[in-house]
């Protein structure tokens, strides 16, 4: 028998949540007032959580490394979120967003936390607009739906290109609420550095004040972590710069297991690299992909031309256009799941069918839309016979309302006006679908210790879908950890307030102050950034869109290589006493190059292909993922045993009961 | 290009700051402005030399952590965009640009050109949310239709990042766009109705308390914001704090 207990409740699905809910103990009024809850990290899932644990009564700390919760990077998801409200009639349900989901995630998600995921979405919409956050609306006063890729329904809820930030914004205010009251105690610009476990549960944490320097000790009855997904592991990637591992790394080595941390998002839709010494990527939202058509030249020739500037891609005629998603997948077209349309850029561009100067790079079209909405347009507004050129005024004016801060930002990054020539695009990181392993709970494998948001492992398997990543963040922090964590707390309303004297927090802090001393002291030659964007590179050639067993296995070696040559050479100037930003990133660093190894060595031993992740020993002739059920459909948990290379694996099998397993297919 | 950074340097916020010079090589028009000064902090360590702290996160244009008076004008020369997004291409070989933290008295400086906008989030302490549970026993979201128009113009209002480009724009480090853009919002919704005259008394009060200065209509707030806030909702902050002066 397994360790893991995923603590799923019995009965039919759709009757688990409720049957969960009244049946757990409550924590009495009076009671919480004498609880303390620590959050780590104020995105969607951290915000709305400290929010909602607070108004029930707790008394919340929320620590974020940002100089306010507003920043956290949440607030970047550009598109939408997704919710089954089926306010379109066009048959959408709790079943079929639960559906779509576990299919979306190569069914390597836990069936039971889909479903509830799903239950709660309609709750959400319903919850944001009370709080103003001001989604799209149509003529009417209604709610206005878009597109996501992986669906056939419209149940993506959006505020422009910015429903990230309007989302984010509401969970902040409703923290400003609480922090208002009391309730909440924000420490802003602080990183968590350390978890504190006495007797076997968590109990609170190390922090550094990233002002001052100083090393603070923070004790709670349950810890929180919030942190977010680990994308930077790769350098290049979409999140923000400060996005990091180390809180959910700190807690990993403290013995909370590491689900799947090879199952990470590649992203379709994102600006191209320009140069060596970039720094940062850019996503544009898949909403796009909603009017947008993907294609490379059909011939090769073509594409070279334009690689050495000779052709344009406005001079190429339709017929000589490859719209290869719509000719490999004419069910789903364009809007096929992500790991799939971006496996398929990169076969183009391995191909030599890639259009900018580094042949990495595919076209993102908007001539048809443009063509079509000007022509509805002109028709709603009484043109019968409008003109070529009054139909594509029309339609740009169309697709500005739709995407226009998309297309701002666009020609801001790469001096180019997409309404007139097609975007280039590139698959790059963006989001990663494994974490700390949680039960049904969200309880990680240390008592005491949550995991909520992209900083858990458990909805999205092994690929997740566009719109879901708000969904699920603010599902766990509104809806879900509120219950659960009551159900855990109503053993501690005796505890009294936890001592931070007591040699556990002393040990940790130690810890803490040992390992900046280690990185001040080392006082080598190269930058942190020299090392992490050496990670990053291993990561992208060896770990990335695709993967095999040779390559993995030198990636281990690789990786181990460069974590010793960091702490023999890596210069980190300045003082641990003041801020210090070069310090930020090595301690943040140090842990990547940890999980690096780790995901390395989850890759190598998972021998199938599923969503995100793609063995290349495991494909059909026609280059689409095999997944391996009968061998691997688990979860892969990795406990911490004094180092990466020793993990041991723990396994949570998967069972359908309500989906049936199935080749996934787009065609 | 070749370029010589004129940087403001300042140890931690008591100390005595100063302009120190760099000399800058090597970059290219696609390079963003923050990966310049990546490149300068590189070479700086390299050197051995303590490099300039800035704040920065996204990198995308949308969380409002990076700020930066580039050439005597927040978040650089060009209009509706951040400091991130300021690309080098706006440059030209042998250029001399000077870059200081955000001037003001209610943002005080941190280190370089870091500065403290914890009195933003006070503001929107006093008032900016609307009290409503998060229990999930809200109405439906389609219950109470809203205007689209209005539903915009609130949209409009949100999507200020908090940047503080507004009060550094300011020759009197005025707060009213930012806090307006709020209070604002909430005024053109139905759900924030309720609680309107409170919120604009409230946040007013508390922005007054920061030491942010007056509003006295130069409009340069508007002309700097890198969403394109609109005065307008000055003008109704100024209205809703009226009619609540009357109510209260």
């Amino acid at each position: 028998m397994s360790v893991l207990d995923s603590k799923v409740p019995q009965g039919p699905i759709a009757d688990k949540w409720t049957k969960y809910k009244n049946e757990i103990d409550l924590v009495n009024p009076a009671n919480k007032r004498n609880i303390d809850v620590i959050v780590v990290g104020t995105g969607l899932a951290g915000g709305s959580a400290a929010a909602t644990l607070a108004e029930l009564g707790y008394n919340v700390k929320t620590f974020c490394f940002q100089d306010s919760p507003r920043r956290a990077h949440s607030i970047a998801a550009q598109g939408g979120i997704n919710a089954a409200k089926n306010y379109q009639g066009d048959g959408d349900s709790n079943y079929r967003l639960f559906y779509d989901t576990v299919k979306g995630g190569d069914y390597r998600s836990r069936e039971e936390n889909v479903y509830r995921l799903a239950e709660v979405s309609g709750n959400i919409i319903d919850q944001c607009v009370a709080q103003g956050v001001p989604f799209a609306r149509e003529y009417g006063g209604l709610l206005d739906n878009r597109s996501f890729g992986g669906v056939l329904v419209s149940r993506t809820f959006y505020a422009k290109g910015q429903t990230g930030q309007q989302l984010l914004l509401g969970a902040y205010s409703a923290m400003n609420r609480q922090i208002n009251r009391g309730k909440i105690q924000a420490f802003n610009r602080h990183e968590m550095m350390e978890l504190v476990v006495v007797d076997g549960k968590a109990r609170g944490i190390i922090a550094r004040d990233l002002v001052t320097g100083e090393i603070e000790r923070h004790s709670a009855h349950a810890v929180v972590i919030a942190s977010g997904g680990y994308g930077n592991v790769f350098y290049l990637s979409t999140n923000a710069m400060g996005s990091n591992v180390t809180a959910a790394w700190r807690t990993h080595k403290k013995g909370a297991f590491f689900a799947n941390p090879c199952y990470t998002q590649i992203h379709p839709t994102c600006i191209p690299v320009s140069g060596d010494l970039q720094a940062k990527l850019t996503l544009m939202s898949e909403s796009l992909r909603n009017d947008g058509r993907i294609w490379v030249p059909k011939k090769k020739e073509d594409s070279i031309a334009i690689r050495e500037g000779k052709l344009k891609p406005t001079q190429i005629d339709e017929e000589n256009r490859d719209y290869y998603l719509e000719r490999r997948y004419p069910a789903f077209g364009n809007l096929v799941p992500r790991d799939v349309a971006s496996r398929a850029a990169k076969e183009r561009c391995d191909a030599g069918f890639g259009v900018n100067k580094q042949g990495q790079a595919v076209y993102l079209d908007f001539k048809s839309a443009i063509h079509r909405y000007g022509k509805e347009k002109a028709f709603t507004s009484g043109h019968k016979n409008p003109s070529q050129e009054e139909i594509i005024r029309l339609g740009k004016q169309v697709v500005e309302s739709k995407y226009g801060n998309l297309f701002d930002m666009y020609q801001k990054i790469t001096d180019e006006n997409p309404y007139e020539t097609p975007m280039m695009i590139y698959p790059a990181v963006h989001y990663t679908m494994g974490g700390l392993w949680v039960d049904y709970d969200l309880m990680t494998t240390v008592p005491g210790c949550y995991a909520i948001g992209e900083a858990n492992f458990s909805d999205h398997g092994a690929n997740r879908l566009g719109a879901s990543a708000l969904m699920q963040g603010l599902a766990d922090g509104y809806f879900v950890l509120p219950y659960t964590i009551g159900n855990y707390l109503a053993d501690d309303i005796r505890t009294g307030e936890i001592s931070t004297d007591s040699k556990e927090f002393e040990e940790a802090e130690k810890s803490v102050r040992n390992t900046i001393d280690k990185l001040i002291n080392v006082n080598g030659e190269k930058p942190v950034d020299y090392f992490h964007r050496k990670l990053g590179l291993i990561m992208w050639n060896k770990s990335g869109m695709s993967r095999n067993a040779k390559g993995l296995e030198e990636a281990i070696h690789e990786i181990a290589e460069l974590r010793d040559e960091f702490y023999k050479n890596v210069r980190v100037t300045g003082k641990a006493e003041s801020k210090n930003a070069e310090l930020e990133k090595a301690t943040r660093v140090a842990d990547f190059l940890e999980l690096a190894e780790l995901f390395a060595k989850d890759a190598l031993h998972r021998n199938e292909s599923c969503g995100g992740h793609f063995r290349e020993e495991y494909q059909t002739e026609d280059g689409e993922a095999m997944r391996d059920d009968e061998n691997f459909k688990y979860v892969a948990a990795w406990e911490f045993k004094g180092k990466p290379s020793e993990a041991v694996m723990h396994k949570e099998d998967l069972n359908f009961e309500n989906i049936e397993l199935k080749t996934r297919s787009y065609k | 290009m070749k370029l010589k950074l004129n940087i403001w340097r300042q140890e931690d916020a008591n100390a005595k700051g100063g302009f120190e010079t760099y000399d800058l090589d090597g970059i290219h028009g696609d390079m963003s402005f923050l990966e310049m000064l990546d490149i300068l902090n590189n070479e700086l360590v390299e050197k051995n030399v303590e490099p300039v702290e800035f704040d920065h996160d996204c990198r995308e244009g949308i969380c409002g952590m990076c700020s930066l008076q580039i050439n005597g004008e927040p978040h650089g020369p060009d209009k509706g965009i951040t400091t991130c997004q300021l690309h080098m291409r706006r440059f030209k070989d042998g250029d001399t640009i000077t870059i200081e933290p955000f001037r003001a008295k209610a943002f005080p400086v941190i280190r370089d050109l870091v500065v403290d906008r914890s009195s933003f989030d006070r503001i929107q302490h006093a008032g900016g949310y609307i009290s409503v549970n998060t229990s999930g026993n809200t109405q439906d979201a389609n219950s109470i239709p809203v205007e689209k128009e209005n539903a915009d113009l609130a949209f409009n209002a949100a999507t200020c990042i908090g940047c503080g480009a507004c009060v550094a724009a300011c020759k009197n480090a005025s707060a009213m766009l930012f806090t307006s853009a709020k209070v604002s919002q909430y005024a053109l919704l139905p759900q924030g109705e309720i609680e309107a005259t409170e919120r604009v008394l409230n946040m007013v009060h508390q922005m007054d308390n920061e030491g942010f200065g007056n509003c006295t209509n130069t409009g340069a707030c508007e002309l700097e914001c890198p969403k394109g806030i609109s005065l307008e909702n000055i003008a109704r902050m100024n209205r809703e704090y009226l009619s609540a002066s009357f109510k209260g």
